[in-house]
């Protein structure tokens, strides 16, 4: 079977938020100096996913399939060195700033000319926007059912079994293939590529498809959400630290506190 | 022409749930046309009654909605659009919500902003503030597209209070066979209060070392009749079940008291707990983003504070 696992490039998220700025006449986010642009967490545990259906001794064959800026081929390697067998770097001018919806549209005509797809494997939302709504979209327009919030991901007999994290609940749900699955953080932290996976990675082929590539344009991909503002909120809190010289004097003056507050 | 809003209502153990109020609130306050509601499911349609201060209420009732399958439900969704026409859709980001509206979104040649927290209509048209990058920033996103879709977080608007329960109107749908199969539900067993209503909280962090150090949050928790939290690294390590999981892809708690130990306060977490009304910091470092959003804080080792804090609650408690 064929997968297909979307990987996004994202500013690195794992900073202090107090380093966390932006520009907000360009409405874009400043990394840090020196701090490179990571692979989104949740589309790497998206690749763990897919390593693990391979692990399971199902014969596949895993894509890892970026859209994105030329730097963005530097996660497709990473989910290479996981165990991924070829790449797609879906890179163009007219794909930058794309909404959600534009991103999907990019991404899921890209799995159209692969042709033979099974399955898609997203995360469950980009660490950027967090909207997670590009693995649906995905669907809709390849018109593929699609399940949301995997924790586990199997498949047999032409269908997928996945198993949904629900914030009371957990559902197993399953799907006839194709298929798309978004992935979420309860799957469990992806692999550690060992070095020779990453100098093997270097060598696997990346195949380049530009918007012309796809038969899009533009106005194809036009954004219907716009963005209009990006800002860091201002958190006017005063935190009241308790004095004391113990930890027992600390804890009752913030018990007396808390009574004063009528907290308790 | 599209006008108004429509909610889309959503019950818990037959009842209207919460996050109804809430929706039927934020979209009076819009004051964007009549207010209408969607309810589907199976045996609902009793509960159509329930729903207050709207106009029309438009129900979908079939045994083939018992459990929620995406195709389903977006089936019965689009059918009550297309007869309601509104300008602004909104649901709750809730297990529904957040699985439904982008396939909505998508049938009715629109898109949606997920996850919102702020709504207004600035010259006709809608603009949603969400939190980006991870709870670190808000974007404020509008539509070139009608209608315009928003899921709303949880009890991050006002509820509607009373009003008159609305017209019910019965809509008929052929409903899509859906591909996909709920072969397996498994309800997590919550002991004690149910964390998204409690009023007091208590939330573990990675900070803590291991699952054996939850006993002193436990304690404190069981003093103070609140519930337990726990921190996504906390949740991802198995230290905690993923229900007591707070953040922005856990559960979005809003307490009158919230209490962190030994958590740091990466944003994604606070974006789960910012909307407490008090929240006490206890953590060993000082720089810990946490303090920044703290009414109250100890900076010290959980090992030596927690202890002497539940005797001090103890104690402050016993005098009255």
């Amino acid at each position: 079977m064929h997968i297909v696992v979307c990987v996004k490039q994202v500013p690195d998220w794992d900073i202090p938020p107090s380093s966390f700025k932006v520009d907000e006449a360009a409405k874009k986010v400043v990394p840090p100096p020196g701090v490179a642009a990571v692979t989104s967490q949740f589309d790497a545990i998206a690749a763990e996913a897919a390593m693990r259906i391979k692990d399971a001794g199902t014969q596949a064959k895993v894509t890892i399939m970026s859209m994105g800026p030329a730097t963005a081929r530097e996660s497709i390697k990473q989910a290479l060195a996981m165990g991924g067998d070829e790449g797609v770097l879906l890179t163009d001018d007219a794909f930058n700033d794309l909404d959600s919806l534009g991103t999907a549209t990019v991404l899921a005509a890209a799995i159209k000319k692969l042709g033979d797809v099974d399955l898609v494997l997203t995360g469950r939302q980009a660490v950027d926007w967090d909207q997670g709504t590009t693995g649906t979209y995905i669907a809709e327009i390849l018109d593929i059912p699609v399940v949301t919030f995997a924790k586990a991901v199997s498949v047999s007999d032409g269908k997928v079994v996945v198993e949904r994290v629900l914030p009371d609940a957990f559902e197993t749900v399953e799907a006839t293939l194709p298929a798309v699955v978004t992935v979420s953080n309860e799957l469990g932290e992806p692999r550690y590529p060992k070095l020779p996976q990453i100098m093997a990675a270097g060598k696997k082929q990346v195949t380049v498809w530009s918007a012309a590539d796809l038969g899009l344009d533009a106005a194809a991909l036009a954004p219907k959400l716009t963005l209009e503002a990006l800002y860091v909120p201002v958190v006017d809190t005063k935190v009241e630290i308790m004095p004391g010289d113990t930890p027992e004097e600390q804890a009752m003056n913030l018990a007396r506190r808390l009574k004063e507050a009528k907290l308790i | 022409m599209a006008n108004g809003v429509l909610i889309f209502a959503e019950l818990a153990d037959g009842k209207v749930a919460p996050v109804t109020a809430e929706l039927v609130g934020a979209a009076q306050r819009l004051g964007a046309g009549p207010v209408s509601a969607a309810l589907i499911g199976s045996g609902v349609e009793a509960a159509a009654s329930q729903i207050t201060g709207v106009d029309t209420v438009y129900v979908v009732d079939d045994p083939a909605l018992a459990e929620y399958t995406t195709d389903a439900y977006t089936s019965a969704a689009v059918a009550i659009a297309k007869q309601a026409d509104p300008a602004v859709i909104l649901l709750g980001q809730t297990n529904i919500g957040r699985d439904l509206a982008p396939a909505l979104a998508y049938k009715l040649g629109t898109v949606a902003a997920m996850d919102t927290i702020a709504l207004e209509m600035k010259d006709g048209k809608l603009h949603t503030t969400r939190p980006a990058y991870g709870g670190n920033a808000r974007a404020v996103n509008s539509f070139t597209t009608s209608p315009a879709i928003a899921t709303v977080r949880p009890k991050s608007q006002e509820a509607a209070e009373g009003g008159a329960a609305g017209n019910v109107v019965k809509v008929t749908v052929d409903l899509a066979p859906s591909r996909t199969k709920v072969v397996e539900r498994k309800v997590a067993a919550a002991e004690g209060v149910r964390l998204e209503d409690a009023d007091v909280v208590v939330t573990g962090g990675r900070g803590l070392g291991g699952p054996e150090n939850f006993n002193v949050i436990e304690e404190l928790a069981r003093l103070l009749g609140g519930a337990v939290g726990a921190s996504r690294a906390v949740a991802d390590l198995g230290w905690r079940p993923v229900a007591e999981q707070v953040g922005l892809t856990g559960k979005v708690v809003s307490p009158t008291l919230y209490i962190a130990v030994a958590v740091s306060g990466a944003s994604q977490h606070m974006a789960g707990c910012s909307g407490s009304k008090n929240i006490v910091a206890i953590n060993k470092d000082p720089d810990a983003n946490i303090f920044k959003a703290a009414r109250f804080g100890i900076v010290g080792d959980f090992k030596q504070v927690m202890p002497a804090l539940i005797e001090a609650v103890k104690k402050v408690k016993a005098e009255g």
